[in-house]
């Protein structure tokens, strides 16, 4: 397994009011590594997301935890743990409730949560989730530098 | 990184101007003031999104409810001027089919 070059813990309080502040971390580390505007939105929504359930999940529980979000830079790829150490969830309960909403559905059966792991699905390369301990979200977002890696010696035009 | 949320009537109208993002520590207020909207009879809530520069599932959360609420009393939820990213968001979950959208803007700074 290839190490990152670089690696960028934020701890935060499980709490809605900090889930925006990760997301301006994400803009300066994704702009860093030379992700494009769009895919920086992506990363924007797909972390907010996995934020999101961990906060909404302690928010249930008795007390407030932590949720720490931990950025592996790699030269081709950005890694995002999202860990939630307190809390546990039925994976399979959560995996049935998500997918795209279907023509076939009826509006009143539409369910108001759930999109959030398939957005995340959609929006990066790679999900993976582990509940061993607490629950491990880590996703994955290559970066596509119209084929020019940054150390074979040519000049990317694209920063 | 916060909601703020202008609401005006014309007749059967009421608009609901946002600016801001849409994420979990803001969807309970944007709730809080679009589900009340829908509750009365005949009305159109036009809520114009021209001015959210983020939103995310909890978004689609809050205009879900405000949609079941309107079709149960006979309201109508109608959103408008979604910037491209934004506009995304209900196309990648398949919810453009069930919501009505008028006007979608280009770029989405």
């Amino acid at each position: 397994m290839q190490e990152p070059f670089d690696f960028i813990e934020i701890k935060i309080p499980a709490k809605p009011e900090y889930v925006g502040i990760v997301r301006l971390s994400i803009s300066g580390i994704a702009n860093r590594l030379g992700f494009s505007f769009e895919e920086i939105e992506d990363l924007k929504v797909a972390v907010s997301e996995a934020i999101t359930n961990t906060v909404q999940h302690a928010y249930r529980g008795v007390e407030e935890g932590e949720v720490t979000i931990g950025f592996g830079l790699y030269h081709d790829r950005l890694e995002v743990m999202v860990a939630d150490r307190g809390g546990s969830f039925d994976l399979s309960e959560i995996k049935q409730d998500i997918g795209p909403y279907r023509p076939e559905e009826s509006i009143d059966g539409l369910r108001e949560s759930g999109f959030g792991l398939f957005l995340i699905e959609e929006l990066m390369d790679k999900l993976e989730i582990n509940n061993d301990y607490g629950v491990i979200v880590i996703m994955t977002k290559h970066l596509h530098k119209n084929g020019v890696e940054p150390n074979d010696g040519e000049i990317s035009t694209t920063q | 990184m916060n909601l703020s949320i202008d609401v005006s009537r014309t007749d059967d109208i009421h608009h609901v101007k946002l600016s801001g993002e849409i994420d979990v520590y803001t969807a309970p207020k944007l709730k809080e003031t679009i589900l009340p909207l829908t509750k009365e009879e005949g009305v159109s809530i036009k809520v114009d999104l021209e001015k959210i520069n983020y939103m995310d599932s909890t978004g689609l959360g809050v205009f879900i409810s405000g949609l079941k609420s309107a079709k149960e009393n006979h309201s109508e939820l109608i959103l408008m001027n979604l910037h491209e990213r934004v506009y995304r968001l209900f196309d990648i979950t398949g919810l453009k089919e069930v919501f009505k959208i008028e006007n979608t803007v280009r770029g989405g700074k």
